[in-house]
Order: structure tokens, then C-alpha cells, then sequence
């Protein structure tokens, strides 16, 4: 007891206690007042407000940005669309209500009522959603019987409505109900179940940004559910409007030239790593999306062979093929294996080992040195290469080159692509890399896979001087007043470092290939502006394996290769790059050239191209 | 070592008082949950007896021993009281962007309400041996006033700002009752009184917007600002004589937010009236000044300190909660004492209850 000291007296305690007691009552006696105010004097108004229940917080939706392209051309927009809800409490008799809607609706009473039933378990005062996007004649006619259909409620709510249907479906994206997953994620605080989210594409990678927040009021509504007075409102605020990088013209037309085949075209601004179109062939209905689409349509889309739902253009990923030369020349040039001069013969194949290796060209192309190797894309010179410079070597400059990793543009489910190493091979099949593999790997073949926006950006990196931007498929992001709120800028995502002399050569087999005789896009020149590229055919199967099928000719067209062709233009300082992969397309110079031209001629001034081109400066 | 006397002095009153209170809440509770349409919330009635029980062996395992053994552990108490907040911070379950939890499995505990126990009782250690009719003087308030800022500043981060200030609610009103110095009193409201503004200026848009909704929740009538409307046309609804047991409205179409745990007297004042409301607030009310009543027979300084501090516990929840489901003060997420749901607010409120018995039944005991 020694420690407590210093108190002189006991009873000071206690005093001070008695004061407490009187703070204590002080409070409790202000509660006592505030308790009577409320149930005493007000608790027939009190009484009055809840019996009907009156007080209800509507939900005001933020309208979702809109999305334009490049020059400001509206690509998606918000459309009002009538839902009709029952709010069974203000609607009874419930029965007959329902039966009077029910034909106006096109259900019958009971597919209604059994609706209503379902969420019984919800307050009898919240609406019941019944139709969703009626048509303005139904409206019309619900108007109309409005005394018949108590509790009957009609919402506008904004549609998403994508302006050109079909079209740039993959870069868009469209929306879908947001998930019990994604409600539960903590990604998404301001939704709830019902509401739509991206779930693909710009939609889904700017939805915080196109989203908004949802606003509200409170509302005193009488018997009949009618609101009679707002109390307080909250805003909703819109979301944001983006500015993609995309231009619709040249959208379009990438769209026209692919259409009917599966397949991708990717254009971009070799200055900035500014996306220009980005198509995936076959597309799919985007407004089906967020109307909603029966399983059937579903069902159909993602069985589809050629695979509609993937945008290719970032997803697929393809044999490089004969585009890959470029990546073995500049890979034996800065290694020193061959330089400008180096010639190899070919006979029209290659002996390696036990195997022929042939090239494309049954004849052969004779005495080749790199440019015209890269030119006539002669198999046989890069087979050689290919053998001096060897597997991790190679793997090396494709990996400095952006092969191998996702490109990093804003856009989901990137894929990788592959960069085979012997290490790599041995930790998958537990068989050692073989000598001969060099070979089919130099030309582009083998495990090497890429995405044609991978090949895109190493083609606009060769043509800019060696820049590597990243893509890039926004532009700018402004608010409803038109302020721009955030503004994208090119990023470089690496430099090749590699010499003055081996660029040049590339480039100038680059040229050749479409300027000079014997080029494999030699086609596809254009008087205009020289335009240098690459063609590619890639094989998709051993063309030994036979499968037996009933359809032969479907059989046929899938094992049919698949055409590349990636360039860029003009030669010196271009002003885009193009990709382009028709699958099953046979053969690059005839069925991917041509597209990618198409591209080029549209953009640096065909038809409709000179006055872009200033409207663009 | 057992004393007759201590079964001759036990404070049946304070049971009594206990399980009374204790049957209305889950009354109140089995009235707002059994209209729900989930099953998980039909049964939160049983749960709470559960509780209920639980917190009764508490209660026992708190008044068995002598209250003075405490004070020889406070520091120790303290201690793992601190641990136990740095272990939510680090541990703890994400609740609706919260992290207020500690879950082991079967049952989800949240450490803040045990830990205004480890304060009080350290307040308490330090004011009963410091304690002198002058009052404190600044120098000898920075103990505790780091004891109270250090579980404070923890329980912001979690963040729960209403839990946070009940903190300093309890530690200020303690301080305040062992009296201060008045220049000391001066200095500290002026200091105060220059601090807010400081702070005010340096927070965020968004964190100013959210202190002046928690102070005036009509800025935000689709949240907090329409649960008080709503709690209030309850509350107002019940008039006189109530609508009856089950009989609100309000609390079966689901229009309250949380009716079973913050707004369960709002449940109960529509049901019961002002008639069933005055009885629970008489019978806080009387709960209360038992407790001080405690306080001031107890023959030692920390006796009556831990009393008084537990005593205003529970005076600040009743009083915040109430306060707040009838408009009168700022949303915020406090249980009512013995009446809302929650198994941890219950068992502290036992333990608490434990303590003030402690001290009863031990104040004719002499070493």
C-alpha cells in the first residue's frame, strides 16, 4: 500500500466521483429530451413516414465515357434504354397489374409473376426488374395504360452502343455484368451486382477512368410508389472520355482488306509506337454483349475455329517464319559470322547431317550475300547462318529485339511469343537442342513463336533508327468539359544498340525485297513511296502428317501455311509500320502483301489520304 | 486464503443488472435479425447467447481473482495489448477495406475493444500512484498520454477512426477526473486549439471530406446521412407505446443499415416506445452509477481509478451509440454495451462488468 502516496485525503476520490455522476445524468437527461423530441412530439409524422415507407434512395448512374479515335471520330457512345421494374408493394393487386403488362411485354402473366417470385426475398418496396432495352413503341404503349399499371416503373438507364459494329471489336473491348469474383475483389468499390464492367479490351483497361461514380437522391414517393419529393441529390459524375491512338479510316480499311479470312493487321506509328488500326479477323457483335446474348450465340462464338473472342493482333502467337531473317542476319552480321560481302550458294537445299534441308525455291537462288539473301529470302544462306551462329546466340538478339516478352501495350492477355535456348529445350522435353534445329530456328521455324504486334514493333524499330516505343493506344484522356485530364506520350522501351552498318543492310534487303526484281514483295511496290518489308509463309503442320477426316477440304485449308508481311514506309523516315498475318493465307507476297500496301496507300495518301494527312499536321 | 466476506459482498445487483440488460439485447437482437432473409443472420440471435455465455465465464475468470494483481501486471497487460494491434496490422482480415480483425479459424476477434481494458488498467496503475489534489502537471501527463496516443495511433491505421476516439474519449475523461493543474489545463487547450486548424490545413481534399461527413452525415444522404433518416423515422415511429415486439416495420423491410449491431437500439425504440426506450436508458443509466458508486466505495486508488475508467467505457458507448442513432452525434461505429451484436464487444463489456465486481466485492478486504 506504501506506492499509493501522496494523497492526502480519501475522500477527495470520492468527491470527485459525485461530479461525474451529475456530468453522467447531465447526458442521460440529454438523451432523454432528444428521445422524447423524437417520439413523443414528432411520432405521428414519424409514424406517417414509415408507414408508406416513403423515404427511398434512387440510384443515379454515371453515364461511362465515350471513346473516339485519333481525329475525334466517335467510335462508342451511351444510348438511353427504357427498363421496366414492378415495385410489388405500390403495384397490388400484384396479379392484375402483371396481367395487364404482360402482353405489352411479350411474356406471359406467369413468366412474370415467376420473376416477382424470385426475389421474394428482396423488400417488397424495391423494383423488380422485369425487361431490359424495351422499344419506344412498347414504351409508348405502357405510357399509355400508365392508370392500369400501378407500380409499374420505367428507368432510362445509358446503353453502351458501339457506333460501327464489328469493328475494332478487340481494341474496344465490350462490357459485361460485373462477376461475384470481381465484386469481391475490392477492384471495383462503387458497383454492384447488375452493373457492367470491361471485360475486355479499352474497356476493361481504362474502367476506372470511363466509370464515373454513381450518384443518388432521396426521394418521398406516396402510396402509389410516385415520387413526390426530392429530399437531396448527389450527382452522379460522368466518367471520362478517351482519345484513342486508332485511326477509324485506317481501321476500316485493314477491316475490308481481312475480311472473310482469319487473321490480323497491325499498324503503328514507327515515331511514336502510336497503334494506327489494330484488327483480329473473324470479329464479333459487340452491342450483343450488353444486350445480352442467348447461349446459342454464345455457344457459337467461342467454338468458332477461328477463334473471334482473341485479338490476334496481341494474343495470337505464330511461327515468324520468314520475317524472322532479319533477326539471324543481324545476329551473324554484329557476331561477326558473315559480314556485307559473305556469299553462300544455294543449290536449292542444304545438307546438314543426314537431312536436306530445302529451300523454297526448288531451283535455288545461286551466289546470295545478306541483302539479297533478305531480298529473295533465300532459306539456304540463313540455314548457314543460322549453323555458324547457333541457337543461344540468336536467342540473344531475338530477345534484344522484343521477342520473347509482351510488348506492353495497354491491352489484356498479352501473349509472350517463345524464344527457344537449349536450356530452355532441355528443361522442357529433356532432350538435348539438336545441330539441326539451328537451321529451322533461323528461318523463322521450329519453336520460335511470335505475336504480330511483337514483330510489329521490331519492324518500326528498324525503321525508325532503333527506337523500340512502346505501343501505345491512348492518346489522351479528357473530361466531360473537354480538359484533358492525362495525356500519353511515346515511351521508349529500349534502344538497339546495334552497329550503323548492319542496320543499314538490313534495311536496304528490307527495300530490295519490294523494290527490286526477284523481291519477294515485289508485287506489292508502289510508285509513290518505296516501301520496305518482309514477306513470311509460315507452315503450320508437317505437311507429312495425313489426318483422316470426313471434311477434306476444311482438312486442307487448316493445314494451309500462314501469310505474313511486315513493313514499313516510306524507306526513310517512315511514317507507319504495318503487320500483317492471314492465317491459312499460303503464302505472304500474295496474300499479306497486298493488305499491308492496301495499309500504306491509305495512309500516307491514297484516295482519301492527302487531306488526312494535313488534317493531321 | 477464501474469504467468506467476498461471497457475503458479492454485488448481486451488478448480475442482476447484467443479465437483464443482457435478455433485452438479445431480444432486441432475435426482433432484428429474424425477419432477414439469410439464414447466416436468422441465427445471429443464438450466436449472441452464445457470446452471451461466454462472456459470463469471463466475467467469473475476472472477479475470481484479486483486481491488485492487475496492477502488478499492467505493464506486461500493456504490452501484449500492443502486440495484439501491431498483429491486426499485419494479420489482419480485410473487412470492407478495414483491417480490424484478427481471425483464427472458428472465431474473428477484434483486439480494439479488448485493448481499452490494457489501458484503462495502465491509466489507471499510473494515475493511482501519481494522483494528488493539485492535479497533473504537463511534465507528469506524457505518460500517459503516450499510453493512450501509441494504441491510438495503431487503431487509426487499421483505420477505425470511431473506435480510435473512444480511446481518447476514455483516456481524456480519466485524466480529466484525476483532475489536472490549471495552467496545465490552459496550455493544453490552447495548444489544442492551434493544432486543429494546423491539421485541418495540411489533410488531404478527400480526408477533409470524410471528417465533415462523419460530423454532419447530411453531406452524404445516400450513406450515413440516409441511415440517420432512416434510424430516426424508426426510432420517431415507435411514439408513445411502440408497435410491439416484432411489429417494426422499419426493421423488417430492411430500410436500417447494421440494425443488429450500431442501430439496434433504433429496432428496440420502434418496437418499445418511449415508454420500452426510457426503461433501457434508466437502466444504462443505473449500470453507470453503479459503477461509480463502486469507484467511490473502493479503499484503494487503483480500485477506484480502474472503476472509474471501465465505468466511463461504457458511459461513452451508450452514450455515443444512442446519441448517434438519433441524430444527435456523428456516424460512427460504436456498439451499444450489452445490446448490440458482437462477440467481442460482449466479452469485453463482461470483462469490464468482471472488474467493476472485482473492485465491489473486495472493498472491506484488507492485507
Amino acid at each position: 500500500m506504501t506506492d499509493y502516496l501522496k494523497i492526502a485525503d480519501p475522500e477527495w476520490f470520492k468527491q470527485r466521483v459525485t461530479g461525474i455522476v451529475f456530468c453522467v445524468f447531465a447526458a442521460f437527461a440529454l438523451l432523454a429530451v432528444r428521445l422524447f423530441h423524437l417520439q413523443v412530439i414528432g411520432g405521428e409524422e414519424y409514424r406517417r413516414l414509415s408507414a408508406s415507407n416513403c423515404i427511398r434512395l434512387e440510384s443515379i448512374d454515371a453515364p461511362r465515357g465515350l471513346i473516339f479515335d485519333r481525329t475525334g471520330d466517335m467510335m462508342v457512345d451511351n444510348r438511353p434504354a427504357f427498363d421496366v421494374s414492378i415495385i410489388p408493394r405500390d403495384a397490388r393487386p400484384v396479379e392484375e397489374t402483371v396481367g395487364n403488362l404482360a402482353g405489352l411485354l411479350h411474356f406471359t402473366a406467369e413468366e412474370l409473376m415467376e420473376k416477382i417470385r424470385e426475389k421474394r426475398r428482396l423488400a417488397s418496396y424495391k423494383p423488380v426488374l422485369l425487361r431490359k432495352d424495351i422499344g419506344r413503341n412498347t414504351l409508348a404503349a405502357i405510357e399509355v395504360q400508365r392508370y392500369d399499371l400501378p407500380g409499374v416503373v420505367i428507368n432510362v438507364t445509358p446503353r453502351r452502343h458501339y457506333l460501327y459494329d464489328q469493328s475494332a471489336a478487340h481494341v474496344l473491348g465490350y462490357l459485361g455484368e460485373i462477376s461475384n469474383e470481381e465484386l469481391s475483389c475490392g477492384k471495383f468499390p462503387d458497383c454492384r451486382p447488375g452493373d457492367f464492367v470491361g471485360k475486355f479490351g479499352v474497356e476493361k483497361t481504362f474502367e476506372s477512368v470511363l466509370r464515373g461514380e454513381r450518384g443518388g437522391r432521396q426521394v418521398e414517393v406516396n402510396a402509389k410508389g410516385q415520387v413526390v419529393r426530392v429530399l437531396q441529390t448527389v450527382d452522379a459524375r460522368p466518367g471520362h472520355n478517351v482519345y484513342l491512338t486508332i485511326d477509324r479510316g485506317l481501321q476500316q480499311k485493314a477491316e475490308e482488306m481481312l475480311r472473310g479470312a482469319a487473321g490480323a493487321v497491325v499498324a503503328m506509328d514507327p515515331g511514336t509506337g502510336e497503334i494506327l488500326a489494330m484488327v483480329s479477323s473473324p470479329s464479333f457483335d459487340q452491342n450483343a454483349f450488353v444486350s445480352g446474348m442467348t447461349y446459342d450465340q454464345w455457344e457459337a462464338l467461342i467454338s468458332n475455329p477461328n477463334r473471334p473472342m482473341e485479338n490476334k493482333a496481341v494474343q495470337g502467337e505464330y511461327p515468324p517464319a520468314s520475317t524472322y531473317k532479319i533477326v539471324t542476319a543481324i545476329a551473324g552480321l554484329e557476331e561477326g559470322v558473315i559480314d556485307e560481302k559473305t556469299t553462300f550458294y544455294c543449290p536449292g537445299f542444304h545438307r546438314f547431317g543426314n537431312r536436306v534441308y530445302r529451300c523454297w525455291k526448288k531451283g535455288g537462288h545461286g551466289s546470295v550475300e545478306v541483302v539479297r539473301a533478305l531480298a529473295e529470302s533465300c532459306d539456304v544462306f540463313f540455314y548457314q547462318v543460322g549453323q555458324r551462329v547457333g541457337v543461344d546466340r540468336l536467342a540473344q538478339y531475338a530477345t534484344a529485339l522484343g521477342l520473347g516478352s509482351p510488348t506492353g501495350v495497354a491491352l489484356d492477355h498479352e501473349a509472350d511469343g517463345l524464344v527457344p535456348t537449349s536450356a530452355w529445350k532441355r528443361k522442357k522435353t529433356g532432350i538435348p537442342w539438336q545441330g539441326g534445329e539451328n537451321l529451322s530456328i533461323a528461318i523463322g521455324q521450329g519453336y520460335n513463336l511470335v505475336t504480330p504486334i511483337q514483330m510489329l514493333g521490331l519492324f518500326a524499330a528498324i525503321g525508325n533508327g532503333g527506337i523500340q516505343y512502346r505501343p501505345q493506344i491512348l492518346k489522351r484522356i479528357e473530361n466531360t468539359q473537354g480538359e484533358v485530364v492525362r495525356s500519353e506520350s511515346p515511351t521508349e522501351a529500349a534502344r538497339i544498340e546495334f552497329s550503323g552498318k548492319t542496320m543499314e543492310l538490313v534495311r536496304r534487303g528490307l527495300w530490295e525485297a519490294v523494290n527490286t526484281v526477284g523481291g519477294t514483295a515485289f508485287r506489292s511496290r508502289w510508285s509513290a513511296v518505296d516501301i520496305s518489308g518482309k514477306t513470311g509463309t509460315a507452315q503450320v503442320v508437317g505437311r507429312k502428317e495425313e489426318e483422316t477426316a470426313d471434311d477434306q477440304e476444311e482438312v486442307a485449308h487448316y493445314h494451309k501455311d500462314h501469310a505474313w508481311f511486315v513493313a514499313y514506309a516510306p524507306s526513310e523516315e517512315p511514317k507507319i509500320a504495318v503487320a500483317v498475318i492471314v492465317e491459312h493465307g499460303e503464302h505472304g507476297s500474295s496474300t499479306a502483301a497486298p493488305i499491308a500496301r492496301a495499309m500504306i496507300e491509305t495512309y500516307l495518301g491514297g484516295k482519301s489520304g492527302g487531306q488526312k494527312l494535313a488534317k493531321r499536321e | 486464503m477464501f474469504d467468506r466476506r467476498l461471497v457475503q459482498y458479492f454485488d448481486w445487483g451488478m448480475l442482476a443488472l447484467t443479465l437483464v440488460l443482457g435478455a433485452i439485447g438479445v431480444l432486441t437482437l432475435y426482433s432484428a435479425v429474424v425477419s432477414g432473409s439469410e439464414t447466416p443472420q436468422r441465427v445471429l440471435y443464438i450466436k449472441q447467447m452464445l457470446w452471451f455465455g461466454f462472456g459470463l465465464m469471463a466475467m467469473v475468470a475476472c472477479f475470481l481473482f484479486n483486481y491488485k494483481t492487475l496492477d502488478r501486471w499492467a505493464s506486461v497487460i500493456y504490452a501484449a495489448c500492443i502486440l495484439m494491434l501491431v498483429a491486426v496490422l499485419f494479420f489482419g482480415k480485410y473487412v470492407g477495406g478495414s483491417r480490424r480483425w484478427l481471425d483464427f479459424g472458428f472465431v474473428s476477434l477484434q483486439p480494439s475493444e479488448l485493448i481499452k481494458l490494457g489501458l484503462i488498467i495502465s491509466l489507471a496503475r499510473y494515475y493511482s500512484r501519481m494522483a494528488t489534489p493539485k492535479g497533473f502537471t504537463l511534465r507528469q501527463l506524457v505518460i500517459p498520454i503516450v499510453l493512450t496516443l501509441l494504441p491510438f495511433a495503431l487503431i487509426v491505421r487499421q483505420p477505425d477512426l470511431g473506435t480510435a476516439m473512444l480511446f481518447l474519449l476514455i483516456a481524456g475523461s480519466m485524466t480529466v477526473y484525476m483532475k489536472i493543474e490549471r495552467r496545465s489545463m490552459i496550455t493544453l487547450v490552447t495548444a489544442g486549439a492551434i493544432a486543429v486548424p494546423l491539421v485541418w490545413f495540411f489533410l488531404k481534399g478527400y480526408q477533409k471530406r470524410r471528417i465533415l461527413t462523419f460530423l454532419n452525415p447530411d453531406r452524404d444522404p445516400l450513406g450515413a446521412g440516409y441511415h440517420i433518416i432512416q434510424s430516426k423515422i424508426a426510432i420517431g415511429s415507435g411514439a408513445i407505446s411502440g408497435k410491439g415486439f416484432l411489429k417494426g416495420s422499419q426493421n423488417t423491410l430492411e430500410f436500417l443499415p447494421e440494425q443488429h449491431t450500431d442501430f439496434i437500439f433504433s429496432v428496440l425504440a420502434e418496437e418499445w416506445g418511449f415508454m420500452g426506450s426510457m426503461v433501457m436508458l434508466l437502466l444504462f443509466l443505473l449500470l453507470i452509477v453503479w459503477g461509480l458508486n463502486i469507484a467511490a466505495s473502493s479503499r484503494d486508488p487503483f480500485g477506484t481509478v480502474l472503476a472509474v475508467g471501465v465505468t466511463f467505457m461504457i458511459f461513452w458507448q451508450v452514450f455515443i451509440n444512442i446519441g448517434m442513432v438519433m441524430g444527435l452525434m456523428p456516424v460512427v461505429g460504436v456498439p451499444l454495451p450489452l445490446i448490440s451484436y458482437g462477440g467481442s464487444s460482449i466479452v469485453t463489456i463482461m470483462m469490464s462488468i468482471g472488474l467493476l465486481i472485482n473492485v465491489s466485492m473486495r472493498r472491506f478486504l484488507f492485507e
